[in-house]
């Protein structure tokens, strides 16, 4: 196992060279000249020049990959064009609030979603399956951008509330230690991913359920709860382990919408800034974490095939 | 040899029917299904493809997939109906009193657990064995039933044994709680000739020593002759005939197993061709009005196509499904078919298979 680690960890160098060399192209890629992007439309020649000296764009393209990718490998992505600051300043503390707001996320998309997907496929065809996978149905199309101006609108400004229920109201911005102020974005980000894993668990579960083992431990005498629990869960868990690997991960770069409504100052509103105002330091830097992370939980959840599941081969 | 009043049964179904609701309607799978096994003998299940002979197995059980129901009939053991009782007290018998084996040994073991794991949950279970003390008699069990190296495969993941293996642990997880009933359905169907002799073996073997009943479920009547005490044939949802193992093969009397005994290869008899029987199965949506077999069948009369017969027992308590053996038969006294002389009434074939 902790060969299979090690190897996979070595293996991930070679994707990681190859998103470098991806988020260094993004600023050649950008039609016309950089530094005049950067400077912005009137800026003076000189001031174009200066911006051209600073991000090193007079040497060859090899030249400012090979600085860009030393550099990186020793942390330093270089400096805001904005702000001056290095740009894992920036990122800094914004990081972990989009951490935190993608492993809220998770949490409750996986309770969700794997309760409702459980409960729709040992009950399925009937009512209870019906109207979860219509509710899952709406969770999957809801943009999460206007369900969360929905639960702002509901429960943070919640001119429907009676006084006796205003215990409930959230805050709607900011994010920070208070749960009023976590919940509703963790809610926004959440019950999306939860309509999928939910979808996810009840076909796996479904096709789990229908199999020949299943039998048997029926014929074992083993209760229908434990049947669900310990028999189907577990081998219907395998599809459903990649999507929340893919779902943390979109959470981790896609939060930006949520962040933007609930104005939570994480990586997806900095990467959003930056591309708003041409900083491309800081849109490499936050294009990089975020993709280095993705990397990192794609080999957990590879690392969690393998002990829900000893017959899957890891070599 | 032949079923007698006198004999321990422990197992009697009457009349069973089951059901199964398809989106083109009910389907009778089981069709009034009776038959008595006596305590320490095995009875078997014989009949082709779609007979119902594993759904009665399943029914007894009552482990029938969730569009299938059993709208009539009796389950007696040991003089309950097992019909009668309550899910949970169901439960509490299955795997411990009355316990199964199933036809495909690759997927009948969840892949998630060592099989150390899977006949320890049998254990603590029923017997309300600490997990240690499971394990050990995990091990023990595995000796039992012929397993190489016990506390080692013990650990070991269903993909880490063979199909012979496989179907080894089904039956010691079977056997865990000392069963009084082993329903073995199509155990060794899926196993190639030589593991199935040792599978069949291992099971008489166990059987002898352990002395508990069984259920023997197959399609091949070369292993029921190896294996069975009594046969139940089956045929299009019903049993048409009911007897001991030597009447069954020296005198059967249905015109049916008279033909799948003709279809049967044969070392010890020259045979210049083997005589299938024409025809097939009736679709369960489109059954015979009369006898099943009759469209089949090279004796039927107009009797046999527009009325059903009923099960009839002899003198020997054996039973067949033919309107041969009433006296309502108006048909010829004696009746050639594959190449047998049946005489009407007075016995089955003669000559089916030499002593």
């Amino acid at each position: 196992m902790t060969k299979y680690i090690i190897r996979r960890l070595i293996q991930t160098i070679p994707v990681l060279i190859g998103v470098t060399i991806l988020v260094f192209s993004l600023m050649h890629l950008v039609p016309g000249d950089p530094a005049q992007i950067v400077a912005g439309e009137g800026a003076s020649e000189q001031t174009v020049e200066n911006i051209r000296e600073r991000l090193g764009l007079n040497e060859s393209i090899p030249v400012q990959y090979g600085r860009f990718l030393g550099n990186a490998v020793q942390g330093d992505l270089g400096s805001s064009v904005r702000s001056g600051r290095p740009v894992m300043d920036e990122i800094g503390s914004r990081f972990w609030v989009t951490v935190e707001l993608a492993f809220y996320s998770t949490i409750v998309a996986v309770f969700l979603g794997l309760i409702a997907g459980i409960v729709s496929a040992v009950r399925h065809y009937t009512l209870a399956d019906t109207s979860i996978m219509i509710v899952a149905l709406f969770g999957l199309s809801m943009p999460n951008f206007w369900f969360g101006l929905l639960l702002i609108q509901w429960f943070a400004i919640g001119n429907w509330m009676p006084e006796s229920l205003e215990f409930l109201k959230m805050r709607p911005s900011g994010w920070g230690d208070s749960w009023r102020q976590i919940i509703l974005p963790v809610l926004t980000l959440g019950t999306g991913g939860a309509a999928i894993i939910a979808r996810m668990t009840r076909s796996s579960m479904l096709e789990v359920i229908g199999q020949d083992y299943i039998r048997t431990a029926r014929a074992k005498g083993v209760s229908e709860r434990i049947v669900t629990y310990r028999h189907a869960l577990k081998n219907a868990l395998i599809p459903v382990v990649t999507v929340v690997g893919l779902e943390f991960g979109g959470f981790l770069g896609g939060a930006v919408l949520t962040e933007t409504i609930f104005a939570i100052n994480g990586m997806g509103r900095l990467t959003i800034d930056a591309i708003r105002t041409r900083d491309f330091p800081v849109v490499q830097g936050t294009v990089l974490v975020i993709s280095v992370i993705f990397v990192l939980v794609n080999l957990l959840v590879d690392i969690s095939y393998r002990l829900l599941n000893k017959r899957i081969d890891l070599n | 040899m032949s079923i007698q009043g006198t004999e321990d049964i422990i197992l009697e179904v009457k009349n069973l029917q089951t059901i199964f609701k398809t989106d083109t309607g009910d389907v009778r799978a089981v069709d009034g299904v009776s038959f008595k096994l006596p305590k320490g003998k095995t009875i078997g299940i014989v009949g082709e493809s779609g007979s119902g002979k594993s759904i009665t197995s399943l029914s007894i059980l009552q482990l029938l997939a969730s569009n299938g129901k059993i709208t009539n009939g009796e389950v007696l053991y040991k003089g309950d109906d097992l019909l009668k009782l309550t899910e949970n007290q169901m439960r509490k018998l299955r795997g411990n009193e009355i316990s199964m084996i199933f036809q495909e040994p690759m997927t009948s073991l969840n892949p998630v657990y060592t099989v150390g794991q899977q006949i320890s949950e049998a254990l603590m279970l029923h017997q309300n064995m600490s997990k240690k003390d499971a394990f050990i008699r995990s091990v023990e069990l595995l000796q039992l039933v012929g397993i190489p190296s016990p506390d080692k495969r013990v650990k070991n993941y269903p993909f880490e044994l063979s199909g012979g293996m496989r179907q080894r642990v089904m039956i010691a997880m079977s056997l865990a709680c000392d069963p009084e009933i082993l329903v073995a359905d199509e155990p060794t169907t899926a196993l190639d000739v030589t593991i199935q002799a040792q599978i069949l073996e291992l099971i008489k073997e166990l059987q002898d020593r352990l002395g508990m009943s069984v259920i023997f479920i197959t399609h091949d009547l070369g292993v029921v002759a190896e294996t069975c005490d009594y046969v139940a044939v089956m045929y299009a949802g019903q049993v048409v005939e009911y007897s001991d193992i030597r009447t069954l093969f020296h005198q059967p009397k249905l015109p049916y197993t008279i033909g799948l005994l003709k279809s049967l290869p044969r070392h010890d008899i020259e045979q210049d061709k083997l005589e299938p029987i024409k025809g097939n199965v009736p679709s369960p949506h489109e059954m015979p009005v009369g006898c099943r077999f009759s469209p089949r069948c090279p004796a039927a009369t107009d009797l046999c196509r527009t009325k059903m017969p009923q099960l009839e027992t002899d003198e020997n308590g054996n039973q067949v499904r033919c309107w041969i053996y009433t006296d309502e038969w108006t048909g010829e006294a004696e009746v050639d078919i594959y190449g047998e002389t049946r005489i009407a009434k007075s016995g089955g074939a003669k000559t089916v298979l030499p002593d």
